[in-house]
């Protein structure tokens, strides 16, 4: 396995040069894992990627270095230190920084006689090749799919330049992942909605969110669907109930302080049991907070955003696949029980990309609405029901009147203050969280069924904490496992209550200050955890960073 | 409901109120543009005329306070064959509203929008709304609104608007053609009805609209829009009652390169073969 950064200053390519790598090395077989760490600024400042490939599944960053490429003197003052003795930092001639393990070309000048200083990092990639024993074949294709015809030519040269500079170094490593899918978590998101017959998706512009709204709109015009960029989150979501309302698949999504915005209308789809689809892609807050980074802050929110009372689901996305087949569930829950069904992801998740196995779209069913009423007597949109969900009908499909009201309402939809009315009302509404609760997914088990440390986590600590489990039972240990939470709210419990009396020591490891996940669990539950790992600056815990911790609050 | 197909239900507002007439006109408008109520959905936010869903047999959604635009926005995006009116209060679309109601003239979705305008806050009993007059005193604005009343006539041209009306619930005849026009009409439609607060505003009453009111002729160039704009102006001593200003103008459905294909978004499928083919771009 291999570790490599890609690091420069804001506008220098990083993110296309990372890009164009990552996609070679896992069609050479790699699985492949990227993340991306970036400042919040268009130019300058210091940006890198680390891409980790090998022939076993990773699922996470490392903190170890196996080599860097060195776009500015920045990067290599930045990251030397987690770079391997027998690394390399690959830069161009005129870089300052002075380091043993230097591998310097002039590879601006080599640029600029090609005619473009730009593919200075493309040539970068034809050395990186070569070092890990890699072809150029099949290069131009994956070129295409990220430069503009007229610079394949030039690109391709630049390669085949780069890839003359040195020698190899690396044993090329015989991978079966050819064939499978290299897809950040936030494009998965986007699939997964398309998937699911998504047919409007309006948002605001935020950071880490925005790429879904790309992703769907670069696609939009082909698969038939309206992505609205709106004038604000409070206009994007109530779009998306009113176009639901009248029979299109809809969503939204944000980061937390979009979110904040949404809150209210949340609740009007909770009320009015209108489905829809929300995604905070979690970012540090409060407020602005670090708005290129990560965490997971916005648990606790989600779950109590909104007055009153009404039911809702939260599902946390656990990586890439998970996002594409719990995206697609969400449409499901959000029709079956005509509720709100928030996804939180983060940056980490959302700009990640990983190898995945191609997904199956078939493999989640979907409700749909209903096109009649086929119910005895007069139509009522919020008939009380055994299982409190009442029969929806698309307006102007039948002959049959549809209302919707944020007004606490009658059978037929219509504005009461009848205190026996709002009782049976609230009922039926709270109702459908015993239908969700037989829907709940537990918790994923990673680690042996015996243990002496049960780790606890949700969302996208799924990779780092699965790295840390393996990383922990090394040897002739096999003390550690955890309990991976997808679905949080309701909340899965048969699995924990099982698993956690086994535990001696009950950990809890999440990105936020306050322990939001064991905060949900003692509510819930009474189990309360021994440990707790946070971290709140902003950058994912990696792996090792886990087990670090993990053995030092034993000691 | 016979020859009534809009039959109007029990009402919650006060005798004498301006909605009345609104309501009134709009069923009338309705029924003689031979619409069926299943075919109608009519959208509001929250206040004393965002009630008007309520009072109408028609499909009804009634939303958040200020949001009823967005919603009713997308739901003809979703469903071109809604007849989607949006019914609310100036308070409703100026103030808690005033984003969306900039937005969506730009967005040009064929929605219309009627504005139960009565310069005051109705359902909370008597605040300053953004079309109060200068000097209204209020409970709240107890020393008289020193704020400049908003006049969303002229916001609405500024914006792009290609259908911009004013009405008055003491003209109906004139109001019931204003209304049919705007539904008619190919794009956002908003006609600010002017309408007595009989509860709350003791100064624009009946006949203080009555006393300044005149309707436009066709001497008025509803075309020009410098001309509109003088016109739209005009309010204190004389109030122009009519179209404003009318333009042809492309609306949303087609603009946008899906909804121009004529497929209502709500009758789309994916397409599987299309979904195989975006899986394999990230092979």
């Amino acid at each position: 396995m291999y570790n490599l950064l890609i690091g420069g200053a804001a506008g220098q390519g990083i993110d296309t040069t990372a890009a164009i790598l990552e996609k070679l090395l896992k069609r050479s077989g790699y699985h492949v894992f990227t993340i991306r760490d970036f400042m919040s600024r268009v130019r300058g400042g210091h940006n890198f990627s680390m891409i980790r490939f090998g022939t076993e599944p990773i699922d996470s960053h490392s903190d170890r270095l196996d080599g860097i490429i060195a776009l500015d003197d920045e990067t290599v003052l930045q990251h030397r230190d987690r770079l391997n003795e027998t690394g390399f930092i690959l830069g161009d001639n005129k870089l300052a920084a002075s380091d043993p393990r230097m591998l310097q070309f002039d590879m601006v000048g080599l640029a600029k006689k090609l005619g473009n200083p730009r593919v200075a990092g493309i040539i970068a990639v034809g050395t990186i090749l070569k070092l890990f024993g890699e072809t150029l074949d099949g290069a131009e294709d994956v070129l295409r799919a990220f430069v503009k015809q007229q610079f394949i030519e030039i690109n391709l040269k630049a390669l085949q330049e780069g890839y003359q500079l040195t020698e190899k170094r690396y044993t090329h490593l015989t991978g079966q992942y050819r064939d499978w899918m290299l897809v950040s978590g936030n494009n998965a998101v986007a699939l997964g909605a398309v998937a699911a017959g998504l047919r409007f998706y309006s948002a605001y512009p935020m950071s880490p969110s925005t790429s879904i709204m790309e992703a769907l709109a670069a696609l939009g015009d082909e698969a038939g669907l309206v992505v609205e960029q709106a004038e604000d989150e409070i206009a994007a979501i109530n779009m998306a109930i009113g176009a639901s309302f009248a029979g299109a698949r809809a969503m939204t999504g944000t980061s937390g302080g979009g979110f904040s915005l949404m809150v209210e209308a949340l609740g009007l789809s909770g009320m009015a049991e209108i489905p829809l689809v929300v995604i905070d892609v979690q970012r540090p807050g409060p407020v602005t907070g670090l708005p290129t980074r990560t965490e997971q802050s916005d648990l606790r929110f989600v779950q109590f955003a909104s007055q009153g009372e009404f039911p809702r689901m939260v599902i946390a996305l656990k990586n890439s696949t998970d996002a594409f087949y719990q995206t697609m569930r969400a449409f499901h829950l959000a029709e079956a029980y005509q509720i709100p069904v928030i996804l939180l992801s983060d940056q980490y998740l959302g700009d990640a990309t990983s190898t995945v196995k191609p997904f199956d779209p078939e493999r989640i069913r979907l409700a749909e609405p209903s096109n009649a009423y086929v119910g005895d007597g007069e139509y009522l949109r919020y008939r009380y029901t055994e299982n409190g969900i009442s029969p929806r009908l698309i307006p102007g499909r039948t002959k049959h009147l549809v209302s919707a009201d944020s007004d606490e309402h009658d059978e037929r939809g219509w504005i009461t203050e009848s205190a026996e009315v709002r009782k049976q009302m609230m009922d039926k509404r709270m109702k459908k969280l015993e239908g969700l609760k037989r829907e709940l997914l537990e918790p994923d088990l990673i680690g042996p069924d015996e243990f002496d440390t049960l780790i606890l986590g949700w969302g996208s600590t799924w990779g780092p904490i699965a790295e840390a489990v393996r990383i922990l039972n090394r040897g002739q240990s096999r003390r550690y496992a955890a309990l991976v939470f997808g679905d949080l709210y309701p909340l899965p419990q048969s699995l924990l209550k099982e698993k956690a009396p086994k535990a001696k020591r009950l950990i809890n490891v999440e990105q936020n200050a306050t322990g939001q996940l064991a905060g949900l669990i003692r509510e819930q539950t009474g189990i309360v955890c021994t440990g707790s790992i946070l971290k709140y600056d902003g950058r994912q815990m990696s792996g090792e960073e886990i087990a670090r911790r993990i053995v030092e609050e034993e000691s | 409901m016979g020859n009534e197909p809009f039959c109007t239900y029990e009402t919650a507002w006060c005798p004498g109120c301006g909605n009345f007439v609104i309501l009134e006109c709009l069923k009338t408008a309705l029924e003689q543009l031979g619409k069926d109520p299943s075919d109608v959905l009519i959208a509001a936010g929250i206040g004393q005329a965002a009630k008007t869903p309520q009072y109408i047999n028609a499909n009804a959604f009634c939303g958040l306070h200020g949001r009823s635009l967005p919603a009713a926005a997308a739901a003809k995006i979703a469903n071109p064959a809604l007849s989607v009116i949006v019914n609310t209060g100036d308070g409703d679309s100026y103030g808690e509203g005033g984003n969306h109601f900039i937005h969506n003239i730009r967005r040009n979705v064929d929605i219309t929008h009627f504005v139960h305008d009565n310069q005051i806050y109705g359902l909370t009993k008597g605040q300053a709304s953004p079309t109060s007059g200068f000097g209204l005193v209020t409970g709240v604005q107890v020393d008289g609104n020193f704020n400049e009343p908003l006049n969303p006539v002229l916001l609405a041209i500024a914006c792009g608007a290609g259908f911009a009306a004013r009405g008055f619930t003491g003209r109906k005849e004139q109001l019931i053609s204003l209304m049919k026009q705007a539904i008619e009409y190919q794009g956002y439609a908003l006609v600010d009805i002017l309408q007595p607060c009989i509860s709350f505003n003791k100064t624009n009453t009946f006949a203080w609209y009555n006393e300044r009111v005149y309707e436009l002729d066709e001497s008025h160039a509803a075309q020009n829009k410098v001309a509109a704009m003088t016109k739209a102006i005009e309010f204190e001593e004389r109030i122009p009652l009519g179209i404003l200003y009318r333009e042809e103008k492309s609306t949303y459905h087609q603009k946008n390169a899906v909804l121009k294909q004529g497929t209502p978004l709500l009758e789309r499928k994916t397409d599987q073969a299309l979904m195989k083919r975006l899986i394999a771009s990230y092979i």
